[in-house]
């Protein structure tokens, strides 16, 4: 590796820029490609290898490279510093999230109640024009207000985020969707959304309810919204140990 | 994966490189079965033998730093493959019945 390659991949990475290094693992010979912006057949690869969050080898027009892919950090904004928001924050912050709360309820979204995040007093569609949701950012809206809630779920919709999730019953999603549905959203934009939130596991308190709300975003991630137990999985897993 | 979570493994180098050492760098470039860190995963090595990140949780670090020595010395990339069928094995073999694929070179 240059000195000037590590310079401008620690620059990428300062800047929170996706960035891959193509390298020939027999010569050594290596390319940096800025994976959304090229659009050669070298480039073309490394964005898939940046969506796909993995490293690994590639062929690309006859020759062999190993990618090194350096993304920025996952993005988990939430709207509603409520009381799910404060267990979900440190949970998300582990899992490797830069975690933003967004709530113009300044009593809610405190310092003292939420030391770990960036706290936004701005409403979600002016929170979210300002920094907006990237193909790494999850949006989860747990207000139950739609004053609050809608905006950030209409910035989500339209933002290539990977995951959105809405917390309330049935019959307040279903209302949501209407609502939305009202905004000019389709079927299939509104698909996207989880709602009620979260994986199936019996959650109760705030802690557990965090626990479904991040298993399932880091199975859409991770597994394209797959999960289950991994004993149903076959024996030929690499997974992690 | 590499995110902010992660040891800033680059971060290390780079200032190890300003600081006027010579630093060579390993990659996990590929990894069969249930190997302990991922592809991407990233070691930096200094020529006094000092040492940032993790290419295998500690199994095999001894043997890529004495490989990343050599690199620095020479200039030649190598790559140097680990697991249980590996005959180094038994000195340095992953525990967990793995095998890895390590890409080292020379930051220069």
């Amino acid at each position: 590796m240059r000195p000037e390659t590590l310079a401008s991949l620690n620059e990428a990475r300062k800047r929170g820029r996706a960035i891959v290094r193509a390298v020939d693992t027999k010569t050594g010979e290596e390319k940096l490609v800025d994976p959304y912006t090229d659009s050669s057949a070298l480039g073309l690869a490394a964005a898939r290898a940046a969506r796909a969050d993995v490293s690994g080898p590639a062929e690309v027009e006859g020759r062999n490279w190993f990618f090194a892919v350096y993304n920025p950090p996952l993005d988990l904004a939430i709207t509603g510093a409520v009381h799910i928001a404060q267990p979900l924050v440190p949970m998300a912050a582990l899992a490797g999230y830069r975690v933003r709360i967004i709530d113009p309820r300044t009593a809610f979204a405190t310092e003292a109640r939420f030391p770990d995040a960036a706290l936004s007093h701005d409403w979600p569609d002016e929170a979210l024009a300002k920094a907006p949701l990237g193909p790494r950012s999850a949006l989860v809206a747990l207000t139950h207000d739609p004053k609050i809630d809608d905006p950030g779920l209409t910035a989500a919709l339209r933002s290539p985020c990977f995951y959105i999730g809405a917390l309330g019953s049935k019959k307040t999603h279903a209302a949501r969707l209407e609502r939305l549905r009202g905004n000019g959203f389709t079927d299939e934009d509104l698909a996207r959304i989880n709602g009620p939130i979260g994986l199936d596991i019996g959650a109760r308190s705030p802690a557990e309810i965090a626990i479904a709300i991040l298993a399932q975003m880091t199975g859409v991630l991770r597994a394209g919204g797959e999960g289950g137990r991994l004993t149903a999985r076959a024996a030929a897993s690499s997974g992690p140990v | 994966m590499n995110t902010h979570a992660e040891l800033d493994v680059l971060g290390t180098a780079a200032t190890w490189l300003a600081e006027g050492h010579k630093v060579a760098l390993g990659t996990v470039v590929k990894t069969w079965g249930s190997a302990p860190r991922p592809t991407g995963s990233q070691i930096a090595v200094r020529a006094d033998g000092a040492f940032a990140g993790s290419v295998s949780g500690g199994c095999v670090e001894n043997a890529v730093i004495e490989d990343a020595l050599r690199t620095i010395e020479d200039g030649k990339p190598r790559q140097l493959e680990f697991g249980v069928s590996n005959e180094r094995a038994w000195e340095v073999g992953l525990a967990c019945g793995g095998r890895i694929e390590i890409f080292v070179e020379v930051i220069a």
